[in-house]
């Protein structure tokens, strides 16, 4: 009895550590970009491995938490090797206790996908794209966000 | 008072426009740039060789160090025809420790590096050349007035993490298009990697 209390606890584990980060392609963050909803849309491209990126990772977490209750949809989009889920980004995210939505993009040749994420970008770690899918009102940074400027960029795409 | 508030946006309006970088086409801008056998090395040092692969890397970051193996190998596989790397290191040390001058001496001893790897302290010739991550190549050919131009710009091949998975070599491709004497294409790519850690 005990044996199969710890497997059921064991595959609700692994599940419930699963359910936490979807491996994505492409196609499913194009769609995102591609929403027409009144819903103001924060997609943050960060790493583990990514200072920077770690440093801002609490003000996606706020923002999350302050608009839990209106159209504003947090997305952050790991680019951590798929390779890397269990060992190092599922754990990360326990620690770090994180509540957004989390996935992982498992694309090779950024070459061929990152001009169609935005075309200004050059590829480096972190950037956030904020828009509107109703106005397309549309917001890139290729850099670390201020706290400030993330609050008063979704503020500014809700109205 | 106002004369010197406007000289002072001026100056700060400057230098925001000034991080355009260099283009495919464009001469090379020419450095001197502190070695970690403390020599100091300049591009006009290659004044022999056909070209420079310019690779902006450094110890900390995870990409940079996915590539480590594929940039000597590069070097020695090209350097013998006129294509030898050299590596700079654009980060600051102050907010990644990691990427100090000393750090990168230990760094290509444990990895023997066979290339030169020096470093960018003032940050400048990765704002002129707009060097925004890590690795981020910049293959250099030389012209007939001994003047380097910008051939070919962005990532070492399409897959960072596996090796074996790699389908584009896209900076071999670039250097055998010039020693075949053709432009490489394409001309430039982009890849993900760390950004290049400015001074605060």
């Amino acid at each position: 009895m005990n044996r199969i209390f710890t497997l059921l606890l064991g595959i609700f584990a692994y599940c419930s550590a699963h359910a936490q980060v979807e491996v994505v392609s492409l196609a499913k963050l194009e769609a995102v970009l591609s929403s027409s909803t009144d819903t103001v849309h924060v997609i943050n491209f960060w790493a583990t491995w990514c200072k920077p990126c770690i440093e801002e990772l609490p003000y996606f977490e706020e923002a999350h938490s302050f608009y839990a209750s209106s159209n504003v949809r947090i997305l952050l989009v790991s680019l951590d090797m798929s390779s890397e889920l269990e060992r190092t980004l599922l754990p990360f995210i326990k620690k770090k206790k994180l509540q957004s939505e989390i996935v992982l993009l498992n694309e090779p040749d950024p070459n061929a996908w990152i001009d169609k994420i935005e075309p200004s970008w050059t590829g480096s770690l972190p950037a956030t794209i904020i828009f509107n899918g109703t106005s397309k009102k549309r917001l890139f940074f290729e850099r670390q966000i201020t706290k400030e400027e993330l609050f008063s960029t979704i503020q500014q795409m809700k109205e | 008072m106002k004369t010197f508030m406007l000289a002072l946006f001026m100056m700060c309006a400057t230098s925001l426009y000034s991080v355009e970088g260099l283009k495919v086409g464009d001469n090379a801008i020419d450095f001197t740039l502190k070695n970690i056998d403390g020599s100091m090395v300049s591009l006009s040092d290659y004044a022999k060789d056909n070209g420079v692969v310019v690779i902006f890397t450094c110890n900390h970051c995870p990409f940079s160090i996915a590539y480590e193996d594929r940039i000597i190998n590069l070097h020695n596989a090209f350097a013998s025809k006129g294509y030898p790397v050299l590596a700079i290191n654009p980060n600051d040390p102050v907010s990644v420790p990691e990427d100090s001058f000393e750090k990168m001496i230990e760094r290509s001893k444990e990895k023997n590096f066979p290339f030169n790897y020096v470093i960018d302290e003032t940050q400048s010739i990765a704002k002129q050349y707009g060097a925004t991550r890590t690795p981020h190549v910049f293959l250099l050919k030389k012209q007939s007035n001994n003047a380097f131009t910008v051939a070919y710009i962005g990532a070492i091949d399409d897959n960072h993490s596996d090796v074996a998975s790699v389908k584009q070599t896209y900076l071999s491709n670039a250097i055998d298009a010039l020693i075949a004497q053709k432009s490489p294409a394409p001309e430039s790519t982009k890849a993900i990697g760390c950004s290049i850690k400015w001074k605060k």
